[in-house]
């Protein structure tokens, strides 16, 4: 009799079953195509009250921009964000991973979250991958023991640091830092600074382009400026834009399909009650 | 490079209250071309479609994969999946095999029947969504496709006009590709109806 092997659903966690047959196809001499990165110019910096990041939105697939307006800092905590640099679909699942640990983890202490807590989780996830999952990240927050920044590289080291910057653009933007960074600087020289370092990244480094985002937060709380500054805008569209006539494009066949709602009320009368 | 082994295109295109997701008809076998009537478009749901470009093996498989999971979350939640859900189921089966992926970056095209908000994205191999308000494309003509989109597309199109619109963008783009063609479908997907037409291009 032969053994049938059921299919059960995954746990969780990384399938490989697809590994032997993409080793065999690349052994053949087809070239493996190329994931989306997010290219990228990410900073972070403290200031007085708290910790401010910055991300541009380009996301490019090989030399192709793929996203003209990807949102790069992500969610972690109420009070904890991080930039993500590097393989898009790694920093969007590390991130979102740790951000549900740590929600459990607050359940489970009662408090709020700190930022080394998430920093010590991703770390070991990105030690654990050796590098596999290219996510490098700007991870920021204010928790009870004051304002955090630190920078975290795709093998699992960690910097802690006033100001860091990640990504291809990081250098045109330390460049900007390095020049203007003081300590204890206000809420409008912070955002102005960081902004400076994002556009440099913008205007100077190829992978990264398009509009600035920030999030500034404080013990207060947490603020997104989602597309703070737009530095470039669409510039070569046609004024009267492209209209075809109806019946322009020549059609073979055509079948229209109407969607009703499930459950449709008939004319009938209710059922007498014994 | 494995992407364009069997060749096709995909385009997905936001309407006034409507969306649109259209792909060649191509299955190729690097140059010799195999057959003109290959499925690259799957039902998921009444208002929900997903285009699967790229190894065509992993377009099938894919798409079985994916129908066994929406038939198992409607089984279990008792009701359709919303656009922004399945996006996230997909991206989420693509993720699973980050070290060894399915060679398709998939296009999602629907309408969420509570809100009747059009809604489309695409994720690269391994599940990174993009969520954009205009529109998105994947495949082997990607860059002319681009081109055709970014120039023909403006907000708020009527379904009969996106029509017009997303079979003029892809016809053009694939046009310049020799892995893509050889016919078109087009689905425009509205409230209360699914149109789907084939649309007549040059066969070479």
């Amino acid at each position: 009799m032969t053994k049938t092997t059921i299919d059960l659903p995954p746990k969780g966690g990384f399938s490989f079953d697809l590994c032997r047959r993409n080793a065999f196809l690349e052994s053949q001499g087809t070239k493996m195509p190329k994931f989306r990165k997010t290219g990228t110019t990410i900073v972070g910096l403290i200031f007085k009250d708290g910790v401010i990041l910055g991300a541009d939105t380009r996301a490019t697939e090989g030399e192709i921009v793929c996203d003209k307006n990807c949102e790069k800092i992500h969610y972690l905590a109420p009070n904890i964000s991080c930039c993500g640099a590097g393989t898009a679909a790694d920093t969007e699942n590390v991130t979102d991973m740790v951000s549900s640990q740590l929600e459990l983890h607050r359940y489970a202490t009662g408090r709020d979250s700190r930022v080394v807590t998430a920093l010590t989780m991703l770390k070991s996830h990105l030690f654990g991958y050796q590098g596999a999952v290219s996510a490098a990240l700007v991870l920021g927050g204010v928790d009870v023991t004051g304002p955090h920044l630190h920078a975290v590289y795709p093998h699992g080291s960690t910097d802690t640091l006033p100001f860091a910057t990640m990504g291809s653009g990081s250098l045109a933007a330390m460049a900007m830092f390095e020049s203007r960074f003081k300590e204890g600087m206000t809420r409008e020289e912070g955002i102005e600074v960081v902004c400076a370092a994002i556009c440099a990244g913008i205007f100077n480094d190829l992978g990264s382009g398009s509009n600035v985002d920030l999030c500034v937060i404080t013990k207060g709380g947490k603020e997104y400026l989602r597309n703070y500054q737009q530095p470039n805008p669409r510039s070569y569209t046609h004024s009267k834009g492209y209209h075809f006539t109806s019946g322009h494009t020549a059609i073979l066949s055509s079948k229209i399909r109407a969607l009703r709602n499930q459950v449709r009320v008939v004319e009938g009368d209710a059922m007498e009650e014994e | 490079s494995i992407m364009s082994y069997n060749g096709g295109v995909v385009i997905a295109m936001k309407g006034k209250g409507c969306v649109a997701i259209a792909a060649d008809r191509r299955l190729g076998v690097r140059g010799h071309t195999v057959a003109m009537d290959f499925q690259k478009i799957f039902e998921m749901g009444p208002h929900l479609y997903v285009g699967l470009p790229g190894l065509a093996t992993d377009t099938i498989t894919v798409a079985q994969r994916l129908k066994f999971r929406l038939n198992m979350y409607e089984l279990r939640e008792n009701r359709r999946i919303t656009p922004k859900t399945f996006a996230s189921v997909v991206a989420n089966l693509l993720y699973e095999r980050r070290f060894g992926p399915y060679f398709v970056e998939p296009v999602i095209a629907g309408i969420d029947t509570k809100t009747g908000e059009p809604y489309i994205c695409n994720t690269d191999l391994i599940g990174c969504l993009n969520e954009p308000d205009d529109f998105v494309v994947s495949g082997t003509c990607v860059e002319q496709a681009f081109g055709m989109c970014e120039a023909l597309w403006e907000p708020d199109l009527e379904p009969l006009d996106l029509f017009e619109t997303i079979s003029q963008a892809l016809v053009n783009a694939f046009d310049r590709d020799a892995m893509s063609g050889w016919g078109a479908v087009v689905h425009v997907i509205e409230k209360d109806k699914v149109t789907v037409r084939t649309v007549k291009t040059r066969m070479d």
